[in-house]
């Protein structure tokens, strides 16, 4: 029940925000999400540390051809189930100073939005999967598409095109894979039951690409990314986290759900061509990372270098890999969510987003630079900072399944310093520019959004265990089916 | 048979209504008579199949549930009818009446036992849409239209009785089960059979807008008034389908292995044509021409497959796509009248869309849903259908036409989002256009179908 009502708060919120007046509807949005986040957090609380799926709901759906409408918390789903729970509050409070047009439809796209995704990360039948897989790309393309910038009508429909016809691969192999299960009625459709399924190779090795192609471009992965950087800057900065901070991390979560346990044999022949596309993208993202001007186009190319890490990880299908993957998607949506809104705050005041014509900014606001300092290391995975931990487990685990890999995937660190410092450097110190002569200090909502996730840099930098421990059965439990 | 019945009396008595003066008595007649024959197809629903007037017609949950559509999309296009009444060269009785009679063919095709009963039920159908469609009589695209609807259909027909005559020489009976039987124990079947077969499915392929016999249909679309187009592509297609899923499974299944390559390549050709050529139409009414032969090209993808599931995969599929195309026209119609005052160029192009959002949001969002919807976005029955269909492709095993359905249904997305970008993403100079409660009542109604199909298809699919 308590998974369901995951799903169902932001939702119900969602529509009695349609309903209210555009003034306070912000109000409401913010309410409805702090309720979720109490909830997700009393859901932390009492999670059980083993292999388990907990706080599981499940009612029949489409009774004739079995498919159930079912949901659960393991420890695989329980960090981005937390990374959604606590960013969106966050990303609406990110928009107070910032006046929406339409601001209930606004504001109501974005509590359907964090719906669907909880139903992503819980659902336990493959069907369900992916409808909220689907249904979280309407919100999205719609804040992207109606509140965006210049470009937006092109860019985010290329967006919406391009995962549709992905995750429409991946519908054939779910209907394929439902088509193989036996169980006492028919069919079924709980991803469970696709583990027991043990296809020939071939086979293994057509279904990895359907599932591949879905979950590469969602990431995305080289060479799907085309929609990614055009998407990320034309898009309003609230659309834009959510893109980053949480959506992607849709395609890891279905590589680790779906992919690792459905198709070892797949993976035994194609996992060294994922790493590898994986690791190009490392590279191609942050040497073109180094060369942008635009703030926040830089830090869309340094996110789809970030989650090409994360993807190789994966695939290396080691412990350290995917446990690296799952605190890396939590750390990587902080940081970016929290960068993201620095740019925000930065182009809300000088209406530029070139570093070129920015500079000396710390002199006029020391607390921005603090905050910003802190955010940015995290990011180039700073030890005592939460980016460090996801990156050397990551790197550790790309190492233990091919060292070349690893190594190349290694330049990760010294690159991604080379882009973020020139970042921060560029913004913050220097003259003062025309632009930001007159740049005024953080306002108190401003704060309330960067401290919890500087708090939360701080807490996986220095204590990961917390997460790690309750991650780790699951996690361990998933590479033994792999590896038996 | 009670609909056949009622449709036919109550229809005359709706044409001897139009005698009296004051017309405004005709719409909500005509909208009782619907609801009562909808009443009545479903009073039996519970019995056994059974063979109705000497073995002439069929009666089982499937075709019930298909009378059913055709009924219920009959009635919601007759409620969209308001506002032609107001037209004083318009004779809205004989509409109303030829409407409830064109019905009576549809429920026809459905339910035939007998090759005569098909051919009976087509040609009602038919030859009360050719009047339809040239109902806008100083419209010359409308004559037009007509003109030509008439001649290829007299000509397909022609095919199509041809065909049947053949079966007739092969099998020695017009009967499906007479038929069955003789396909089941003869070995070797004499090649009339066979001719005859591709004979009638050409002739009926062309009915529902089949690639290549499909060049009809978008200028036919087209020029037909709206709310006909609306009637053309739910209730035709849908009466066209259900008779072709009768013809297949009941008499020519066990001849699978002849036949599938044939449908195969036609549904491809289908998907194709209706596909890619909607993607370059500037006018939202071609679009929607090419949208539905691209939906008949899904719909022939399940029987193409024809598993124990097709059955139910088209009769969910036709009813997603008749709500949904509903209510895409009835929001056409409305925007059309309004931005025609300005001009008559943009009435039907995908501008005429523009700034709907802003002005109009209920209209926006209706039409949103609906295209939605016929893209196959989940959360609309759309989707579901499209599930449906697909994974009894899946099941047959019909791999490579399964990956070209989905490449075309990625197409689709492209053509149908060009309404929704217009309403939403572009200025325009619409004003707040009034809609009627009634009417808004019934987009409303087939938005909500929509989406609550969206999310428990198991409401319908558990039925039939």
């Amino acid at each position: 029940m308590l998974t369901l009502s995951l799903i169902l708060i932001p939702l119900i919120a969602g529509i009695v925000s349609l309903s209210t007046k555009n003034n306070s509807a912000k109000q409401l949005a913010l309410a409805g999400s702090i309720v979720e986040l109490g909830l997700a957090i009393f859901i932390f609380t009492q999670f059980q540390a083993n292999a388990s799926a907990q706080f599981s709901f499940s009612y029949p759906w489409i009774k004739s051809a079995g498919i159930l409408f079912a949901g659960a918390i393991d420890g695989i789903s329980l960090l981005l189930v937390m990374l959604t729970a606590f960013l969106t509050p966050l990303i609406i409070l990110s928009t107070f100073r910032q006046p929406y047009k339409n601001a209930s439809a606004f504001y109501a796209l974005i509590l359907f939005m964090q719906s669907a995704l909880m139903g992503v990360f819980t659902a336990t039948d493959a069907f369900l999967f992916y409808l909220f897989f689907e249904a979280a790309l309407i919100p999205i393309y719609f804040l992207a598409a109606v509140w965006g910038g210049e470009n937006r009508i092109k860019v985010t429909f290329k967006f919406f095109v391009y995962t549709i016809f992905g995750s429409l691969f991946m519908l054939v192999a779910l209907v394929y894979l439902y088509y193989q299960t036996t169980g006492t009625q028919g069919h079924t459709s709980e991803i469970t039951a696709f583990y027991k399924l043990a296809l020939d190779a071939q086979k293994q090795g057509w279904i990895f690409w359907a599932f591949f192609i879905a979950f590469a471009i969602k990431m995305p992965v080289f060479p799907f990314h085309t929609w990614q950087p055009d998407t990320y800057t034309e898009s309003p900065t609230p659309a834009t986290m959510l893109l980053a901070g949480i959506m992607l991390k849709m395609g890891v979560y279905g590589v680790i759900r779906f992919i690792l346990p459905i198709v070892p044999l797949g993976l035994q022949t194609w996992d060294t061509t994922a790493i590898v596309l994986s690791v190009i993208g490392i590279v191609y993202g942050s040497i073109i990372a180094i060369q942008q001007r635009d703030m926040k186009r830089l830090i869309a190319y340094s996110s789809f270098a970030h989650v090409g890490l994360m993807s190789a990880g994966v695939f290396s299908q080691t412990l350290s890999g995917v446990q690296g993957a799952l605190i890396q998607m939590l750390a990587h949506g902080i940081n970016v969510v929290g960068l993201f809104f620095i740019v925000e705050i930065i182009f809300s005041r000088t209406k530029t987003r070139n570093i070129e014509q920015l500079g000396g900014i710390t002199q006029r606001t020391p607390n921005l630079t603090v905050y910003f300092m802190i955010l940015m290391l995290g990011s180039v995975a700073l030890p005592l900072t939460n980016g460090f931990v996801g990156e050397f487990l990551l790197l550790k685990g790309v190492y233990e399944s091919n060292i070349w890999l690893g190594a190349i995937a290694g330049t990760t660190i010294i690159l991604g310093a080379v882009y973020m410092l020139r970042l921060f450097q560029k913004s913050m110190f220097g003259n003062k520019t025309s632009f930001t002569e007159h740049f005024a200090d953080l306002s108190f909502s401003e704060r309330a959004v960067l401290v919890p996730l500087v708090i939360m840099v701080f807490w996986m930098g220095l204590y990961p265990n917390s997460f790690l421990k309750l991650t780790e059965p699951a996690v361990s439990n998933l590479l033994q089916m792999i590896h038996y | 048979m009670l609909p056949i019945v009622l449709l036919s009396i109550l229809g005359l008595v709706v044409l001897f209504l139009g005698f009296q003066k004051s017309k405004n008595l005709l719409l909500p007649a005509t909208l009782l008579v619907l609801a009562i024959v909808l009443v009545a197809n479903f009073l039996h629903w519970n019995d056994m199949p059974s063979l109705y007037f000497k073995n002439m017609l069929f009666e089982n949950k499937f075709t019930m549930a298909f009378s059913g559509i055709v009924i219920f999309s009959a009635f919601l296009i007759v409620a969209l009818t308001r506002g032609f009444v107001d037209d004083e060269s318009a004779q809205p009785a004989e509409y109303y009446t030829l409407m409830l009679f064109s019905l009576v063919g549809a429920v026809m095709m459905i339910g035939f036992e007998n090759l005569i009963m098909l051919f009976v039920g087509v040609e009602i159908l038919s030859v009360s849409m050719f009047i339809l469609t040239g109902s806008d009589k100083k419209n010359l695209r409308s004559n037009e239209a007509a003109l030509k609807y008439f001649l290829m259909g007299a000509f397909a027909t022609g095919i199509m009785l041809f065909g049947m005559a053949l079966l007739y020489g092969a099998t020695g009976s017009f009967n499906l089960t007479a038929i069955k039987v003789y396909v089941m124990v003869n070995s070797a079947p004499s090649a009339m059979l066979y001719v005859g077969l591709l004979m009638l499915l050409i002739g009926m392929l062309f009915k529902v807008s089949a690639a290549p016999f499909h060049f009809w249909t978008p200028d036919v679309y087209d020029g037909a008034p709206t709310i006909f187009t609306t009637y053309m592509s739910t209730i035709v297609k849908t009466a066209g389908f259900a008779a072709i899923y009768r013809l297949l499974s009941g008499s020519f299944s066990g001849i699978y292995s002849f036949w599938w390559m044939t449908l195969a390549v036609i549904t491809v050709l289908t998907l194709l044509a209706g596909n890619i050529t909607a993607v370059y139409q500037t006018s939202f009414k071609r679009m929607m021409a090419y949208s539905s032969i691209s939906h008949a090209g899904y719909l022939l993808l399940s029987l193409t497959a024809l598993t124990s599931q097709s059955q139910s995969a088209i009769v969910f599929y036709s009813l997603a796509y008749s709500i949904a195309t509903i209510s895409a026209f009835g929001v056409l119609m409305l925007v059309s009248k309004e931005t025609g005052v300005h001009s008559y160029e943009n009435a039907e192009r995908f501008e005429a869309f523009n700034g709907l959002g802003k002005k109009n949001p209920l209209l926006a969002f209706v039409l949103t849903v609906s295209m939605l919807s016929l893209a196959g976005i989940p959360l609309t029955a759309g989707f579901w259908g499209k599930f449906f269909v697909f994974s009894s492709a899946a099941d047959r095993g019909l791999t490579w036409m399964l990956v070209i359905a989905i490449l075309m249904s990625t197409v689709g997305i492209y053509y149908y989002f060009k309404a929704i970008i217009a309403s939403y993403m572009r200025e325009g100079e619409l004003s707040t256009i009034k809609v009627s409660p009634f009417y808004r009542l019934i987009l409303i109604a087939t938005t909500i179908i929509t989406l609550v199909f969206g999310l428990m298809p198991d409401f319908l699919k558990g039925l039939v």
